[in-house]
């Protein structure tokens, strides 16, 4: 393990963003942290976590796949894709690293996203422990630890230091590579920060959801269940909460005509719209109640069962603090699971 | 703290329910904290001991959610409205989006209602409660105890500029009936009059760093009173101009104006658009600036204030101004 001034902190974002285009969160005009490309000046955020998640750097919301030209009688295909730059996220919560695992079961299975995957390849991702989780977190339900925050490289902050450990291979190079004195330091060293987390954490009025009733099989049993009417009669459809989930992946693939040719691009979906996997046929889920469904069952029952149990959520609670009506997937599990108060 | 508690406001709903005045409640229901209230559809009075709430978070208005509820059954729908609320619902009604005679309102007071994105602000993350004491909040909070704020620090921008404690349409109402209070509704134009005073490059700064972190999610389309088009031309794959990408933001400045020219005159400034943008950006701005103009060249008008008045928007008397002097009057 190693360690750095903490006062010293711009000098190891300098260092980074010398070969490497650096993200961190900082606080925009709004108040609120947003990743930020960082230069002298940008300052880390001191809180908890970013309106968007982090998967906007692997998975952007509209992005230009291919373009077609038409010659007379030939269309000429252009691959426009540009190759992306090498990049650093610096203080990605665990909540957050835990997404790509699960973006990556999407994206990364045959056939291969080659537009994911090559950001994917490009990127270094550094997490930063949670040392004041919120109320609305619950990531220890999904068995993430926000006091081993994983990615690339783990990092805390405790008193003048902060510890950085590499996880991964590519970790360990990046480190290594990097032209900054770091003190060599023990473990142990981060121990109590580690056990206050733990202890936070288990204070937490929704960290450990009983999950045990959900996952693969669960189809039958909550398809029908009349909860959901109740459950989705005020939802919007705004799509507000997918769109800042760390593990909604759904898109469309579009057209747009540019005059001289046609672009097309991919940007997010949400099953919560009317207009989504909208067929020749219709819409295959005519009411929000389907649509709602949808959501939810994807993260709690169809996701894991096709992806060795893993539930489709990581526990970050932004649908919880985002959405318009205050409906989120803390309510869902509560009231599928028959102890709710919703 | 409101001064109307949910028992009251169960009560009488109670006794609405028994005599089938209405069969069902459009009220708040409580959530996993003391902030998170969901709008919901209390169906009895034990479902209402259970869950109804009425408190400082109760800041939704329910009267958009009137047009789907009250085309879903017969029977009457009782729904509780604060002051402001009363001018979407009159809105409403004037463009016939729903019949009055399937609704029951009951007008409750309001003393302004809090945002917990505000709270969050002064406080940080992590807070597990609230409590009242005369101007003050206390915040119970998971690492730093309690804390103070100032209540109206706690308010949304439409409670702190709020047009009126009165309510302009209901059929009965439960609690004490304000009198108008201008004194809080005359700094409504200050943002509008912020922005006026900047120059174009400043302005134009403004909006481009606003709404360039809209993602485009639509709720404040979804949620707006005014906007209530059964197909919205941007869900519409058959318009040509339905997008879900927030794909630059001079595409994303433009619908904005767009919607923002859509609801003029319409608009009854409610700033549900403003409540649940997730991006926090300031949409009230835009509609505020579109009512100011109207009042300065049209004269006062607010959209809402009774039912089938005529927008200026739509409406044209000989001694409108042309549109060519509107705009140099506006230059001046
Ligand atoms: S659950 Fe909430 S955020 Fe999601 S679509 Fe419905 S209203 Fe919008
Ligand atoms: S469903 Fe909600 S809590 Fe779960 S990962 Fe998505 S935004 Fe976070
Ligand atoms: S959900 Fe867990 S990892 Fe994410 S911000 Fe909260 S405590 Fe940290
Ligand atoms: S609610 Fe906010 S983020 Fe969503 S579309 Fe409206 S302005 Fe954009």
């Amino acid at each position: 393990m190693l360690k750095y001034r903490i006062n010293k902190l711009n000098e190891l974002f300098s260092s980074i963003a010398e070969n490497r285009l650096l993200y961190i969160p900082s606080d925009g005009t709004d108040g609120r942290a947003h990743y930020t490309r960082w230069q002298d000046g940008i300052v880390l955020s001191d809180k908890l976590n970013t309106v968007r998640s982090a998967k906007d750097f692997f998975f952007p919301q509209s992005e230009n796949l291919i373009e077609f030209e038409r010659n007379g009688k030939e269309i000429k295909v252009n691959d426009i894709r540009k190759e992306p730059e090498d990049f650093v996220i610096f203080g990605v919560r665990a909540c957050d690293a835990a997404s790509f695992d699960i973006l990556d079961r999407v994206f990364l299975s045959e056939p291969v996203d080659s537009y994911y995957a090559s950001r994917r390849e490009h990127g270094i991702v550094m997490t930063l422990a949670c040392d004041r989780p919120a109320e609305t977190c619950f990531c220890t339900t999904f068995g993430i630890d926000p006091a081993c925050p994983g990615g690339d490289i783990s990092c805390w902050q405790s008193g003048d230091w902060i510890y950085i450990e590499a996880n991964t291979e590519k970790g360990k190079v990046f480190l290594n590579g990097l032209d900054l004195a770091m003190e060599q330091c023990d473990e142990n060293e981060i121990a109590e920060d580690k056990k206050v987390i733990c202890e936070r954490i288990g204070k937490l009025p929704i960290n450990n959801l009983p999950m045990d009733c959900f996952g693969a099989g669960k189809t039958e049993t909550y398809f029908n269940d009349p909860a959901w009417a109740k459950l989705s009669e005020s939802c919007l459809g705004c799509g507000t909460c997918t769109f800042v989930c760390p593990t909604c992946q759904c898109y469309d693939i579009k057209d747009f005509d540019t005059g001289s040719s046609i672009r097309r691009f991919r940007c997010w979906d949400s099953c919560m719209y009317s207009d989504f996997t909208m067929m020749s046929a219709g819409q295959p889920r005519p009411t929000q109640l389907e649509r709602f469904r949808q959501r939810f069952m994807h993260k709690l029952v169809y996701f894991p069962e096709n992806n060795d149990g893993i539930f489709g959520c990581v526990g970050c609670g932004r649908c919880l603090s985002r959405c318009p009506i205050s409906m989120n997937i803390v309510k869902v599990i509560k009231n599928l699971g028959g102890n709710s108060n919703v | 703290m409101q001064k109307v508690t949910r028992d009251i406001l169960i009560d009488r709903a109670a006794e609405l329910l028994a005599s089938g005045m209405v069969n069902r409640v459009l009220g708040w229901r409580s959530g996993e904290f003391f902030y998170d209230v969901v709008p919901a559809v209390f169906r009895s009075e034990a479902d209402m001991r259970d869950g109804f709430v009425f408190d400082d978070f109760c800041g939704c208005n329910f009267s958009k959610y009137l047009v789907k509820e009250s085309a879903r059954s017969d029977g009457r729908i009782l729904v509780f409205l604060k002051p402001c609320d009363t001018y979407s619902y009159n809105q409403l009604l004037t463009e016939h989006r729903f019949d009055a005679e399937k609704t029951y309102v009951i007008g409750v007071p309001c003393d302004g209602m809090l945002d917990i994105g505000r709270i969050k602000e002064r406080v940080g993350e992590g807070v597990i409660g609230i409590e009242a004491e005369g101007d003050e909040l206390i915040v119970k909070t998971l690492y730093d105890g309690d804390k103070r704020m100032k209540r109206e620090d706690a308010l949304p921008d439409r409670c702190r500029h709020c047009k009126g404690k009165k309510h302009v349409a209901f059929d009965e109402l439960i609690g004490e009936e304000c009198e108008e209070n201008d004194e809080n509704a005359s700094g409504r134009f200050e943002g509008v009059a912020e922005l006026e005073a900047m120059t174009s490059e400043q302005r134009y700064f403004f909006w481009q760093n606003e709404l360039s972190r809209c993602i485009r999610c639509n709720a404040c389309r979804d949620v707006c009173p005014a906007c209530t088009c059964e197909k919205c031309v941007f869900d519409n794959p058959k318009s040509g101009v339905e997008n879900k990408a927030a794909s630059d933001s001079f595409e994303e400045k433009l619908f904005h104006i767009i919607r923002a020219f859509h609801v003029a005159g319409r608009c009854t400034d409610c700033g549900e658009c403003s409540r649940v943008c997730p991006q926090h950006i300031p949409l009230h701005l835009l509609n505020r600036k579109f009512i100011s103009d109207i009042n300065g060249l049209y004269g006062e008008y607010q959209a809402g204030e009774t039912v089938g008045s005529r927008s200026p928007m739509v409406d044209y008397s000989r001694a409108d101004l042309d549109p060519s002097e509107a705009i140099g009057k506006r230059e001046e």
